[in-house]
C-alpha cells in the first residue's frame, strides 16, 4: 500500500469508471463534485485511504459520481456512519456528505452532537434551501416566507443558520462557500479536510429545478469572502459571532471560525493509542488469558 | 429434621437500602461453600424508595430457577415485613429490625416465625449508618442456619476493602453481633442448616449480560455504541469497564439511531463491532436494521426484552418482542436471531454471533430479557469456554488476499453460488469500492434495474440456506417420549426445566422440553417432526399474543394443542408452570400453588 502513498494522485484516480451523474442540468451539485475531487487532489489524497458517508437525497448521490470508497448510508445519517468509521479505523480520512434537509432536519441531532464530539471528520453540507428529490418541498434552512407545496402560504419557521449552530454546539471548524464560485469552494474544502477535528462546510447552492428564489443570481448579490479582509481572524469568537449573525443582504463565506489545536475524539480514547481498532487482531493468547483471568472477577 | 442447603430467602427493602448488593454479596459468601445458588433482583424505575427484593435460593445442586415460595424473609423495612406473606412457608420466619412494630396475628395464623433483633442499634454500635443494618440482617441469617462466620467476613472484607479497614472492621464487628445474637435466640427452633460443602469446585456467578460480553470479547469484538436503556445497560456498562483492558472501543451515543449506525460504520471497517438496547431502543434502530441487510454489514444486537408496549413496565420482564425483531424494518432481508435461556447460552450465543454475522454478512439479533441480565448462578469456571472458542470470518478478505487481487474493480456484491460475497474493508488501493442502502448492481452502485434488483434480493436472501445448516436444533431436555412435550426459547429455560423435573420425579407422568436457540431461520423441519411425534404439546410464551406459537405454526406449519403464557411482567416460576400446566392436562399429578395473579391468556388450548 505505501507504494501507492507516493505515487500522484490526479483527477482521472478520482474520475475512473465513476457513473455519470443524474442531477438536472445546471445543479450545483455538479461544481461541488468538481471541487471535491480538486481539493482531495491538491491534498494528494488518494481514493482508498479517503471513506465517503453520505445521506440521501440529491446531494448525497455526490460519491456515486468519483472513484471513492462509499457508504450511502439512510436519510439523516451520514454522521453516525462516519463517526463509527473513523473511531473504527482512523487511518481513514473521512467526509461526510449530506444535503440540508438530511443534514440539518431529520439528521439535526447527529449533527449538533458531532460538533461538541470533534470526531476528525469533514462533513459536507450542500444546502438548496429546499427538498429537491421529493419534488420542491420547504426544508430547514427555507428562508421565513418561501413558498411550497407543502409552505403554500409561505415558510413560517425561521432558517437554521448552519454557522450559528456550529459555533453554539462546539464545531472546531465552521465555513460557508458557495457552489457558484468552484475555486473559493476547492480552498474552503481544502481547509476543512486539513482541519484536525470536525469541521462543516454549509456549501450554499441553488435548485434549478425547484428553487426559483434562492438562484446563482441571488447568491450572487449577497456573498461576500471574509477571509478577504487582513484584520478578520477566524480564531477570534468575538469576531466571529459578529459574522455568523449575518444573513440576508450580505452573506459571509469563507472558512468563519477555526479553533487549532483541540484534541479530537480519537484523540482521547484510550484504547486508540496502540493504532486503529480496524488493525487490531481479533484475538491473542493474551487476550484468553485476561478472560479467563477476568472470570475470578464472578466468584 | 432440618433441611441441609435448601433454603429460600427473600431480601427486601426500599431503593438505595442496599437489597441489591446485600442480596449479591450473600450470594457469594453462599457460592464459596461450595453451595449452588441462584439470585434474582427485582426492582422498580426508581433510584431511591418504592420497593425490590432480591432473591437467593440454595441447594445442594444446581438450581436454574427460583421459586415462588420463599422460607425466609430478611425485612429492611417495615413494607417487605408483610409483603410477602403469602410466600412464606409454614416454618419459616421473617428476620426484621425490632423497632418495626408488627402484627403477629397473620404470621401465626401460617405458622410463620417472627424473627425481631436490633440490626440497626447493633450497626450503630459498631460504628455504622443504619444502612449497614443490612448487613447484620446477613449475619443474623448466617448464625441461625449455622453457616461458617468465615464466608460472611471474607466477603465483607473483598466488599469494603477500598473504604478502607476501619469499614470493614465495622461490618465485620455488626455481622459478627448479629451472627451471635441469632445464633443464641433462634438457631435451636430453626429448622434449616447451610452447610459448606468440601471440596467442591470454584464456581462463577456472573448474570445473563456479562455472560454475552464474555461472549463478545472471546469472539474479538472490538467496538460498541449504545445508549442507556434497562435492562440492557449493564452489556454496555460491562464492556466499558473492562474495555481498556481488552482493547474494545465503547461509544455512548446521542440515541439509538446512532448507537447502530456507528456500529455499521466500525463493522464496515471490519471491526466486530456490536450494540445493545431493549425494545424501545430497538424500535429506534428498525431502519438501520435494514441497512445491515441491504449493504450486507455484518452487525450484532442484543436486544434485552422488557415489558411493552412502549415505556411499558420498564424494569420489569417479557419476552414480547421476538416477532418484532423478526419482522423489523420494511422489505425483505436476511438475519439471524439467538434466544439464549442460560449463562452458558449467553456465552455462547455471544460469542457465536460474531461468526455468523461475519460469514453470512448480515445482523445477528440476541434476544435476552431482564429476567435473564440480571439473574445470577453458580457456575463452573470452564462453562464458558474462552480457550475453546475459534473465529471464523467467512469470506472476509486481508490485505494479503487483495494484494493478489487483478485489475482494480473489486466488486462489494459479486453474485456467487452462496450468496455471500467476498469481503473488503476500505483503505486498500485494489479495492476502492462502494455500498450503498439503495438497491445496487454488485459493484454497489444504484441501480433501478428490474433483473439486478431480482439478483441481489435472491443473492441476500440465499444467505439464509447456507446459514441454516450452521445453526443448532432446538435442544431437548428430558427423556426422548412423554406424556408432555414443552416448547419454549429465551429465559423460560431455567423455570422449564425444573418443572419437568418434577414432573418426571413424580413418576405418574413423564414431561421433557424443547429449548429453541437458533431461533431464525426457524428449524422448520425439526419442529414439525416433534409436534409430530410429540403427545401432546405445550408453548411457553412470556407475552400475550404467542410469539414462538405463531412461528411454529406458521413455519413448521403445525398447531401446538397448548400455550401456557406470562405477561404481568414477571418471569415464568416452576410453579406458576405446573399449575398452568394442571389446567390443561387431565389426570395431571401435581398439585402445586403459584402466587401469580390469575390472567384471561394465561392458559390456552388451540386444537
Amino acid at each position: 500500500m505505501s507504494e501507492t502513498a507516493v505515487m500522484p494522485v490526479t483527477m482521472q484516480d478520482y474520475a475512473k469508471g465513476a457513473e455519470r451523474p443524474t442531477w438536472c442540468p445546471g445543479c450545483g451539485d455538479f461544481s461541488i463534485l468538481g471541487a471535491v475531487k480538486m481539493a482531495l487532489v491538491q491534498l494528494k489524497l488518494p481514493p482508498h485511504e479517503v471513506l465517503m458517508v453520505s445521506g440521501i437525497g440529491c446531494g448525497s448521490k455526490l460519491p456515486h459520481y468519483l472513484r471513492i470508497n462509499e457508504y450511502d448510508s439512510l436519510h439523516g445519517r451520514a454522521l453516525p456512519v462516519a463517526t463509527g468509521a473513523k473511531l473504527a479505523n482512523h487511518a481513514l480520512k473521512v467526509i461526510a456528505v449530506s444535503g440540508d434537509g438530511d443534514g440539518l432536519g431529520i439528521g439535526g441531532n447527529h449533527l449538533i452532537h458531532s460538533m461538541r464530539r470533534n470526531p476528525d471528520i469533514t462533513h459536507v453540507i450542500e444546502n438548496n434551501q429546499t427538498y429537491g428529490l421529493t419534488k420542491g418541498q420547504y426544508s430547514p434552512t427555507s428562508d421565513w416566507g418561501y413558498i411550497t407545496t407543502t409552505s403554500p402560504e409561505g415558510c413560517i419557521e425561521l432558517a437554521v443558520n448552519t454557522v450559528a449552530v456550529g459555533l453554539a454546539m462546539g464545531a472546531s471548524f465552521v465555513a460557508r462557500t458557495s457552489a457558484g464560485d468552484v475555486k473559493h469552494m476547492t480552498w474552503t474544502l481544502a481547509e476543512a479536510i486539513k482541519h484536525h477535528g470536525y469541521s462543516i462546510v454549509d456549501v450554499l447552492q441553488p435548485c434549478v429545478t425547484f428553487n426559483k428564489v434562492n438562484t446563482y443570481e441571488w447568491y450572487k448579490a449577497r456573498i461576500y469572502k471574509v477571509n478577504d479582509d487582513p484584520s478578520y481572524d477566524p480564531s477570534n469568537r468575538d469576531q466571529v459571532w459578529q459574522k455568523a449573525k449575518e444573513w440576508g443582504e450580505k452573506i459571509p463565506i469563507g472558512v468563519i471560525y477555526q479553533e487549532k489545536g483541540r484534541p479530537t475524539y480519537e484523540d482521547q480514547v484510550t484504547v486508540l493509542k496502540k493504532g486503529p481498532l480496524a488493525k487490531q487482531p481479533l484475538t491473542s493468547p493474551e487476550l484468553v488469558n485476561a478472560l479467563e483471568k477476568l472470570k475470578e472477577k464472578f466468584v | 429434621m432440618a433441611k441441609v442447603n435448601e433454603i429460600s430467602i427473600k431480601i427486601g427493602g426500599e431503593a438505595g437500602q442496599g437489597v441489591e448488593s446485600s442480596g449479591a454479596g450473600f450470594s457469594r459468601a453462599l457460592a464459596r461453600g461450595g453451595l449452588y445458588v441462584f439470585g434474582m433482583s427485582d426492582y422498580m424505575s426508581r433510584i431511591r424508595g418504592g420497593y425490590n427484593y432480591f432473591q437467593i435460593r440454595v441447594s445442594p445442586k444446581p438450581v436454574y430457577a427460583q421459586t415462588d415460595l420463599v422460607d425466609f424473609v430478611m425485612a429492611f423495612n417495615a413494607q417487605s415485613v408483610m409483603e410477602h406473606l403469602n410466600e412464606i412457608v409454614p416454618g419459616g420466619g421473617v428476620i426484621y429490625d425490632e423497632a418495626i412494630q408488627v402484627d403477629p396475628a397473620p404470621f401465626q395464623a401460617k405458622q410463620i416465625k417472627l424473627l425481631p433483633l436490633p440490626l440497626v442499634e447493633i450497626a450503630k454500635k459498631h460504628g455504622g449508618d443504619e444502612i449497614m443494618a443490612n448487613t447484620a440482617s446477613i449475619g443474623a441469617v448466617c448464625g441461625m442456619v449455622g453457616y461458617p462466620f468465615q464466608y460472611i467476613s471474607d466477603i465483607i472484607t473483598q466488599n469494603f476493602k477500598r473504604k478502607g479497614d476501619v469499614v470493614v472492621q465495622s461490618n465485620i464487628a455488626i455481622a459478627k453481633e448479629a451472627y451471635d445474637l441469632a445464633k443464641e435466640k433462634y438457631a435451636r427452633d430453626c429448622n434449616y442448616r447451610l452447610e459448606p460443602i468440601a471440596g467442591a469446585s470454584k464456581r462463577m456467578m456472573p448474570h445473563g449480560n456479562q455472560a454475552i460480553v464474555f461472549g463478545a470479547i472471546a469472539a474479538g469484538c472490538k467496538f460498541i455504541s449504545a445508549y442507556p436503556m434497562t435492562p440492557a445497560t449493564s452489556v454496555f456498562e460491562f464492556l466499558n469497564a473492562v474495555g481498556n483492558q481488552f482493547g474494545v472501543l465503547t461509544k455512548q451515543t446521542e440515541d439509538e439511531v446512532a448507537a447502530i449506525l456507528m456500529a455499521l460504520g466500525a463493522a464496515h471497517t471490519g471491526v466486530r463491532a456490536m450494540t445493545a438496547t431493549s425494545g424501545g431502543g430497538f424500535s429506534l434502530m428498525v431502519e438501520a436494521l435494514g441497512m445491515a441487510g441491504i449493504t450486507e454489514t455484518p452487525l450484532v444486537v442484543v436486544e434485552a426484552q422488557r415489558v411493552g408496549p412502549s415505556t411499558g413496565l420498564p424494569t420489569r420482564t417479557e419476552q414480547g418482542d421476538l416477532l418484532f425483531g423478526l419482522y423489523a424494518s420494511q422489505g425483505d432481508f436476511p438475519r439471524i436471531i439467538l434466544t439464549p435461556g442460560t449463562l452458558e447460552e449467553c456465552f455462547d450465543c455471544g460469542a457465536r454471533a460474531f461468526n455468523l454475522a461475519e460469514k453470512y454478512q448480515l445482523p445477528v439479533i440476541i434476544f435476552t430479557d431482564l429476567y435473564q441480565s440480571s439473574n445470577i448462578r453458580t457456575i463452573d469456571l470452564n462453562a464458558f469456554d474462552v480457550k475453546g472458542f475459534r473465529v471464523d470470518r467467512g469470506k472476509f478478505l486481508t490485505d494479503a488476499d487483495l494484494d493478489k487481487l487483478n485489475g482494480d474493480e473489486y466488486k462489494r456484491h459479486i453474485l456467487t453460488a452462496d450468496g455471500i460475497s467476498p469481503r473488503a474493508v476500505p483503505g486498500h488501493p485494489k479495492a476502492v469500492f462502494m455500498t450503498t442502502s439503495d438497491e445496487h448492481y454488485e459493484n454497489g452502485h444504484i441501480t433501478e434495474e428490474a433483473s439486478v434488483r431480482i439478483q441481489q434480493m435472491e443473492k441476500r436472501m440465499k444467505k439464509l440456506e447456507a446459514a441454516k445448516k450452521d445453526l443448532q436444533p432446538p435442544k431437548l431436555f428430558g427423556p426422548a417420549k412423554a406424556d408432555i412435550t414443552y416448547f419454549c426459547w429465551g429465559s423460560t429455560y431455567g423455570s422449564l426445566r425444573e418443572a419437568v423435573e418434577r414432573i418426571n420425579e413424580s413418576k405418574k407422568m413423564t414431561a421433557n422440553l424443547y429449548h429453541i436457540v437458533d431461533m431464525w431461520p426457524f428449524p422448520s423441519e425439526k419442529v414439525a417432526q416433534i409436534v409430530d411425534g410429540a403427545k401432546t404439546t405445550i408453548v411457553l410464551d412470556g407475552n400475550y399474543t404467542g410469539n414462538l406459537y405463531q412461528l411454529i405454526r406458521g413455519y413448521a406449519g403445525r398447531t401446538p394443542k397448548h400455550s401456557i403464557r406470562r405477561y404481568d411482567g414477571r418471569p415464568f416460576s416452576p410453579e406458576y408452570i405446573l399449575a398452568k400446566t394442571k389446567k390443561l392436562i387431565p389426570g395431571f399429578p401435581l398439585s402445586v400453588e403459584t402466587v401469580a395473579c390469575d390472567a384471561k391468556a394465561e392458559v390456552l388450548t388451540h386444537v
